[in-house]
């Protein structure tokens, strides 16, 4: 996994809560694989362009400011919904790094952290001042600094967030987790048999 | 009274499944159930490129059911829809995987054929690449949703590191009235705690409410967990549950059997146990609900009127209600009874098991489908169920289509969606922007008030309708 250690750049505000992982990626683009050509204009993509295909000038990512953004400053609950991590990959595909918000998606969230993008949980009346900020002076950039745990403004306000140290750690080494895993193979060994003894019901007997 | 023993259902199965403690809280937590859709295609891809073997493929159980079509007699042409299919079908076969794949009877939603199946057990952790894993919940199981990367992982190791979430209980006392369903008790919670109310948190669903409730309507409610933003949901396994189990073709039999049910008797939380949170509700509160918005949390009785987001006190709030308000075509005020529906989905992981069919059958019985209406059955097994019963037939008497078992319109990825601007009445989960298609609008309700919307071509009471 790309390592993920700091990270300045454009943050764009969004307002609304409760921003599901269908409108961030509709469930036609789900078939096509990650790469496919064009995956950055599968996000967002029925509140981006209208039945033209033309971009719907009122949406905040097709605004000259924050086309690049590299955050997105949310409101609450944002990617609820369904687990598709295509989500996490169509806002990669854009150029998104790092999400702020006051929550997140409980399997989003975790998906984030797969893909080498930082979620920053932060208290909502300080992600809406951020919202309010970058509303203020469009094309404003955050800092934000894993390590150190912290969101800068432009105006050096320094917000410190909570992370667990176990996500941390991956995110700042980018160590496939799944290696990691592994290195616990005896532990998962004594495990499986000791629930073998205690739980004989788990394994199916007949196989239907 | 409290005590320091006393422990939740959840903890008492969380701990049982610790394989190691990591930093930070972090557990690595075994699986004992991992069941896999053709949405899973690509983690095999990743771990066949990584050189992995599937640890534990007897634990692994797989089936079709998001992309596949659910017309009778048609297969996918779409070559990437039938990629998937195909691609699932052969990494099963390769790792050695039960696989319930095409022109299998027992193939349908994952969520349907997991307990059909006898595959969810009390007091075991199973997860699934699907958000409304906690559907297994019902059982008495620690269930839930992951993503493509954590299905590769549980692929490789058979655990995931987890963090605990907290718990909170979710107590229903009393009678549901009559013509009030799982899906209105449900809708109702998520109203009632929000949207984003159980982000964090686990939830155990229980009182006389929830005991009284059969196996298909737990699933019904533990289904849409999700949708108040919870990891998981769950009711404590009882005799109902056991009852249930017992039989089932890969329940476990015989001594094993006894030796399980022993061992399910302890699974409930303990009196005493204490809950990080506690939510009381009234059965008797409940009624037939219909949601308005784009959210599940924007759920009101039949009897209510669509919200006026003036009355809205919090700006946010009042920008959120307007932009729903507008892609959903309604305006303020107007009684949810005199809302005109142009189509009906009976199915989806929520609500396609028999009993949410015979609810629907007895308000289309002897009435006409006014709109387009379909009926999709959770599985092969539900369906052949239903036509020993000859619900099938009372389907298409009235004009509704009776279809194949799969995802279908809940979710549209295999095509099957409403046209832009059409309004639903759907028994699935998610009236999101665009769930059901694009510009499509969806009204979650319960089988019998989609039923009823069938065949008056508007939401209506259903405890209106002669029976």
């Amino acid at each position: 996994m790309r390592p993920f250690t700091t990270l300045t750049g454009v943050a764009a505000p969004l307002d609304l809560p409760n921003v599901d992982t269908d409108r961030i990626i509709p469930a036609r683009f789900l078939s096509k694989g990650r790469g496919a050509p064009g995956y950055a204009s599968f996000l967002f993509h029925d509140v981006r362009f209208d039945a033209d295909g033309a971009e719907r000038p009122e949406f905040v990512l097709n605004q000259a400011p924050y086309r690049d953004a590299k955050i997105l400053v949310t409101a609450e609950n944002f990617g609820c919904g369904s687990s598709r991590e295509m989500a996490v990959w169509a806002l990669d595909a854009w150029g998104v790094r790092g999400v702020i918000a006051p929550s997140l998606g409980d399997i989003f969230h975790q998906n984030c952290f797969k893909n080498g993008l930082l979620p920053v949980i932060l208290p909502a009346d300080v992600v809406a001042a951020l919202r309010g900020l970058l509303h203020a002076r469009p094309g404003a950039t955050l800092a934000v600094d894993l390590e150190a745990q912290t969101v800068t403004t432009p105006d050096g306000a320094r917000h410190r967030f909570e992370v667990d140290p176990f996500r941390k750690a991956l995110l700042l080494t980018g160590r496939d987790e799944i290696a990691l895993t592994l290195s616990h193979e005896a532990a998962i060994a004594a495990f499986e048999r000791r629930l073998a003894g205690e739980a004989p019901w788990l394994v199916p007997q007949a196989g239907g | 009274m409290a005590s320091a023993a006393a422990r939740t259902m959840f903890e008492k199965i969380w701990a049982r499944h610790v394989v190691s403690e990591g930093p930070g809280g972090h557990v690595l937590l075994y699986v004992g159930r991992h069941l896999l859709h053709e949405g899973s295609t690509a983690a095999f891809a990743r771990l066949a490129a990584a050189g992995r073997r599937v640890r534990r493929p007897d634990l692994t159980f797989a089936t079709t059911d998001h992309f596949l079509l659910t017309a009778p007699g048609a297969a996918a042409t779409d070559p990437e829809l039938a990629g998937l299919l195909s691609g699932l079908a052969g990494h099963a076969a390769a790792h050695g995987i039960v696989h319930f794949g095409l022109g299998d009877a027992r193939r349908g939603i994952v969520h349907v054929i997991g307990p059909e199946q006898g595959l969810t057990l009390p007091g075991t952790t199973l997860v699934c690449g699907d958000s409304h894993t906690a559907t297994h919940g019902a059982f008495g199981a620690l269930a839930f949703g992951i993503g493509s990367t954590e299905v590769e992982h549980v692929l490789a190791t058979q655990t995931l590191w987890q963090q605990k979430p907290r718990v909170m209980r979710i107590t229903v006392e009393g009678r549901l009235g009559p013509g009030v369903t799982a899906k209105d008790l449900i809708l109702a919670i998520i109203e009632r705690i929000g949207a984003a109310g159980g982000v964090g948190h686990a939830i155990e669903y229980a009182g006389s409410t929830i005991r009284a409730l059969s196996m298909d309507e737990r699933m019904t409610v533990c289904n849409m967990s999700i949708e108040a933003g919870a990891r998981t949901g769950m009711v404590a396994p009882d005799e109902t549950t056991f009852a249930w189990l017992e039989g089932r073709p890969f329940a476990p039999r015989g001594a094993v059997w006894a030796r399980a049910l022993a061992d399910w008797r302890t699974v409930a939380s303990d009196p005493g146990a204490r809950f990080d949170r506690e939510v009381p509700l009234a059965a008797g509160d409940v009624e037939p609900t219909v949601t308005w918005g784009t959210s599940p949390q924007d759920a009101l009785p039949i009897t209510g009127r669509v919200p006026d987001p003036a009355a809205a006190g919090d700006p946010a709030r009042r920008a959120s209600q307007e932009r729903a308000l507008a892609y959903m075509g309604l305006r303020p005020g107007t009684p949810l009874s005199e809302i005109a529906v142009d189509r009906v989905f009976i199915g989806s992981c929520t609500n396609s098991r028999l009993e949410d069919l015979r609810a629907a059958a007895r308000v289309v019985r002897g009435r006409r489908a006014l709109v387009p209406a379909w009926v999709v059955p959770g599985s092969g097994l539900v369906k052949r169920a239903a036509e020993a019963e000859g619900l099938d037939r009372v389907f298409v008497q009235a004009g509704f289509e009776w279809r194949e078992a799969g995802c279908s319109m809940c979710v549209g990825m295999n095509g099957e969606t409403a046209r832009e601007g059409e309004r639903v009445a759907s028994t699935s989960n998610r009236n999101f922007e665009g769930r059901q298609g694009k510009g499509a609008r969806t009204h979650l309700v319960s089988p019998a008030m989609a039923a009823a919307a069938a065949v008056t071509g508007r939401f209506v009471d259903v405890r209106s309708l002669a029976g």
